[in-house]
């Protein structure tokens, strides 16, 4: 039986490994704050809510598996290794285990460490990783003027109807398999972004009661900025005034995610200078993914002496909206919406910011509107921010599952406040369900304040 | 890789034979605080042929074979020895027959508790054992350490269940012990000479369990007291007026101060002790009795009593147990959870004696438990960084262990032994007692081959 170190060679030499190193020592992990690290009590009530491990019954794929390794590799008795890596890019970051956990650990934030430990370990390192890592995360994903530039292209290729076509011919057939499931989960670019849809001071009509800002986000903005626009609308009608800066910086829960805490701490810095606090009463945020990091600006910089104070108060005024919304009181809307409506609990919406009960209050103040629980509402969809293009087979089959639960409710609108989750939903619907429409909550409000107008 | 894997993989198929060091490293714990062991590798078996086939190879290579389910013991009872074969029965989770009939459940090691209650619920019956990682522990490792729970008072614990047990032995034998029959005996009654084994005499591979019906109705009542000792009197008064709830559940001072402010349930601070009392079966029984444990309650010094009238507020009583260990664990990095256990009568003495060797050892425990069955959890909120502290715990502990035992009761009432408390199992029990453990162990697994080292050496 071969040892590691001739698998490894061999793999190298097949090209599947690095070369420079298949261990590496931790930098991130060994720093972190033990108290975080040795929180866990390994009581295992965090297996049966990981979808991982529900699929595969290996405790290295359980929160407390890999809370483990993390530990062992912070007190040195294990390197920043390859498998370490590829577990950890298992994990989909779901935070399930963080909601159901006894002791309070911090997963969330032991995984960034931990992922930020395999990237400068370069555990994973091969030449395409680290060229669409480059791409995206060193410049489209820190440039705004890049990402829409981005974004304006692949509007072109499917408004000019080339993407049909492309799909009708086969075309992509042509791509690499892995390349290929990817290119369904290809959101639809809107034609208009954020900035051509709002102004950015934009004034309640009656009363003005708050004054809010709104951030606009990225794939939100690209895919979703009539999500924005609706936003807006439902925050007019409930008397908030809204500020929207043109130029937003991706809120860097993307680099967090995905091992570059340092980007992720300059795009915070950079969303601080964009934001006028002092006047405003809240900073609005509509995608879940971005919420849950938007929150945690505080304890990013927490190191930072020209940031910190800062961030503390813009962790005090960052709310999701339907938080909002809920605390200062939902506007009834005249109008109704007669559907049957089913609700997806994004994983950063209510394990990342526990945030369960305002999303339904907002579904259940539209007239008309029937809310049918889904079964298994809080099971993640697969999107997990890019884990559908990273891991698509383990995504595939949570969205299965979530396909099947979303059937069992009959209802023809699943609401949805992520844009990664209403990604993959549209795909998904695409696959079992080409009737399904997928919303945000808040566009579906928006909606009865509109018909209000009708009626 | 070690040899011991390299030729399990002839065994079993490759990717049920665990051996790199990341999955090792995850299967080297359980959910006990400070103890850990890295096996040489890990089978995934899903039929009894393979836990046969995998015990036969461990007596002919004279490996250790630690037997485990999710993992989630005590007592270190599933700690790996170093380089043995963990048997992890997690993926032999079939359940085999739901029998109305017979009011019996059969099912493999790997199931996981839960999923029995919710299976018995279905049609109407109750699986009562129900122990606080239910959710996740798999039936094998209840049998294994014959678990508790909330309820063992009324309805007993995990041994008052087990009907039939399948076990492959040391020497890889597959026996069946036990039948559908409420009565039967035809010999000796060999299950339960494997229930409460810590895997150390046989590796139990499937269960048939008992089950009962579900009471149609619950009440639940929460009792507040500015003393332990006006607690444990009512308990007693409840006991005597020929009441048995189905629990009684009870949080000292610290645990109180701790759930309050980590879940706000409006606890008052001041209180030496807060009592949870339920109890389950007919409708106007249960209304009666309700009433009943209320006013003992009250002429025994409870200073507020709130009698649940709807099933919310039902929920909302018992939060405060409920997160009683969540908020325990908070508190501190390490937690380590103890069940010593006296005879209900003693109760009020050891809940005096635990928090004063807490103030003696300068050491921080709060305390909670089964007031109705004596079976306390001193919990201990520690850091396993520091030396000092943590010898300091380990006195204290030891007291509170002979105290226990002193006033006729045990070092642990459904944790198990494991490593954990090996320690203090001979003064415990007794040498002879010590002995004829022995010699069972030496009859049943003569070369030493399961789960070596646990319970004792």
């Amino acid at each position: 039986m071969a040892t590691q170190d001739e698998l490894h060679a061999a793999a190298v030499k097949i090209g599947r490994a690095n070369p420079q190193g298949r261990m590496g020592a931790s930098k991130y992990l060994k720093h972190l704050d033990f108290s975080v690290l040795q929180q866990c009590i390994h009581c295992g009530m965090c297996l049966p809510t990981c979808p991982t491990y529900d699929e595969t019954k290996l405790e290295r794929n359980s929160p407390r598996g890999r809370i483990a390794l993390m530990r062992h590799i912070a007190e040195g008795r294990l390197e920043v290794t390859q498998a370490f890596g590829r577990e950890l890019y298992f994990c989909l970051g779901c935070l399930t285990c963080e909601t159901v956990c006894p002791a309070g650990v911090r997963y969330g934030e032991m995984f960034e460490h931990g992922r930020a430990d395999i990237e400068q370990a370069g555990v994973l390192r091969k030449p395409t990783r680290d060229l669409v890592r480059m791409l995206m995360l060193r410049w489209m994903f820190t440039r705004p003027r890049a990402l829409r530039a981005a974004g304006r292209l692949v509007w072109i290729y499917q408004a000019s109807g080339l993407e049909w076509v492309v799909r009708r011919l086969k075309l992509t057939t042509l791509l690499p398999a892995r390349l290929r499931g990817l290119e369904s989960l290809t959101p639809q670019v809107q034609r208009r972004f954020s900035d051509a849809l709002i102004r950015p001071v934009e004034t309640p009509p009656g009363n003005r009661k708050y004054c809010v800002g709104l951030l606009t986000g990225c794939v939100q903005d690209l895919a979703f900025s009539h999500v924005n626009r609706h936003t807006v609308d439902a925050l007019l009608a409930n008397g908030c005034e809204v500020v929207t800066p043109r130029l937003q910086f991706c809120c860097g829960s993307i680099h967090a995610h995905n091992g570059e805490l340092e980007l992720a701490r300059r795009m915070a810095r950079r969303n601080l200078d964009a934001f006028d606090l002092d006047r405003l009463d809240a900073v609005i945020t509509n995608a879940a993914g971005c919420g849950s990091h938007l929150k945690n600006y505080a304890h990013l910089l927490r190191d930072d002496p020209a940031y910190a104070e800062r961030a503390v108060r813009w962790s005090a005024k960052l709310q999701d909206v339907h938080e909002w919304l809920a605390e200062i009181g939902i506007q009834a809307p005249a109008g109704s919406i007669p559907q049957k409506v089913t609700y997806h609990e994004a994983c950063h919406l209510c394990h990342g910011q526990k945030i369960t009960r305002q999303p339904r209050q907002v579904l259940a103040a539209i007239p008309g509107l029937e809310l049918v629980e889904l079964p298994e509402s809080t099971w993640c969809c697969g999107s997990a921010g890019i884990y559908n293009i990273t891991q698509p087979e383990m995504s595939q089959k949570l969205l299965r599952r979530k396909m099947e639960n979303i059937a069992k409710t009959g209802a023809h609108i699943v609401a949805s406040a992520n844009p990664g989750c209403s990604v993959q939903l549209q795909a998904g619907a695409r696959g079992s369900n080409p009737r399904l429409l997928i919303a945000h909550p808040i566009s579906l409000l928006a909606e009865a304040y509109q018909n209000s107008f009708k009626a | 890789m070690q040899k011991v894997a390299a030729d399990l993989t002839k065994v079993l198929s490759p990717e049920r034979v665990l051996w790199e060091r990341e999955h090792l490293l995850t299967y080297g714990f359980d959910g006990t605080a400070a103890l850990y062991g890295e096996a040489g590798c890990v089978t995934l078996p899903k039929t009894v042929a393979e836990v046969a086939q995998i015990v036969r190879y461990a007596a002919a290579n004279r490996t250790p074979v630690i037997t485990r389910g999710s993992g989630t013991g005590l007592s270190g009872g599933s700690v790996p020895v170093a380089g043995g074969i963990v048997l992890c029965l997690a993926q032999m989770d079939q359940v085999l027959e739901l029998d109305p009939k017979n009011l019996t459940i059969r099912v493999e090691s790997g199931v996981v508790t839960q999923k029995i209650a919710e299976l018995a619920d279905g049609v109407g019956l109750l699986y009562p054992p129900d122990p606080g990682s239910m959710r996740i522990s798999t039936i094998g490792g209840n049998v294994a350490e014959n678990s508790g729970g909330l309820r063992g008072l009324k309805y007993g614990v995990t041994r008052d269940y087990v009907m039939g047990l399948e076990v492959v032995l040391a020497n890889a034998e597959v026996v069946w012990f036990g039948n559908k029959c409420v009565k039967d005996v035809a010999g000796y009654s060999m299950k339960d000479v494997f229930i409460g084994s810590e895997g150390t005499l046989g590796v139990i591979t499937k269960v048939l369990l008992k089950l009962v019906p579900k009471p149609a109705a619950k009440e639940t009542l929460l009792a507040s007291f500015s003393q332990m000792d006006a607690a444990a009197e009512s308990v007693s008064a409840i006991i005597a007026a020929k009441i048995i709830p189905c629990t009684l559940e009870f949080l000292d001072n610290i645990t109180i101060r701790c759930v309050e402010e980590y879940a706000h349930v409006g606890l008052p601070l001041d209180a030496e002790a807060i009592l949870l009392m339920e109890t389950d079966g007919h409708p106007a029984v249960v209304r009666e009795e309700a009433k009943q444990m209320a006013e003992i309650a009250r002429q025994h010094g409870a200073r507020a009593v709130q009698v649940a009238q709807t099933a919310e507020e039902a929920a909302r009583l018992a939060t405060a147990r409920r997160v009683a260990f969540s908020a325990l664990a908070r508190v501190s990095p390490t937690t380590i959870l103890e069940d010593a256990t006296v005879p209900r009568s003693e109760l009020a003495d050891m809940v005096r004696f635990i928090q004063q060797t807490a103030v003696k050892y300068a050491v921080k425990v709060g305390t909670f438990g089964h007031m109705g069955d004596g079976n306390l959890h001193p919990t201990f909120l520690t850091d396993e960084k520091n030396a000092a502290e943590m010898a300091r715990v380990e006195k204290a502990m030891t007291e509170i262990f002979d105290h226990a035992v002193g006033l006729g009761g045990t070092i642990t009432g459904e944790h198990g032994v494991g490593l954990a408390k090996k320690a203090f199992l001979p003064k415990a029990i007794g040498d002879a007692s010590l002995e004829t453990m022995r010699r069972l162990k030496r009859t049943l697994d003569p070369d030493n081959l399961l789960n070596p080292g646990k319970i004792f050496d």
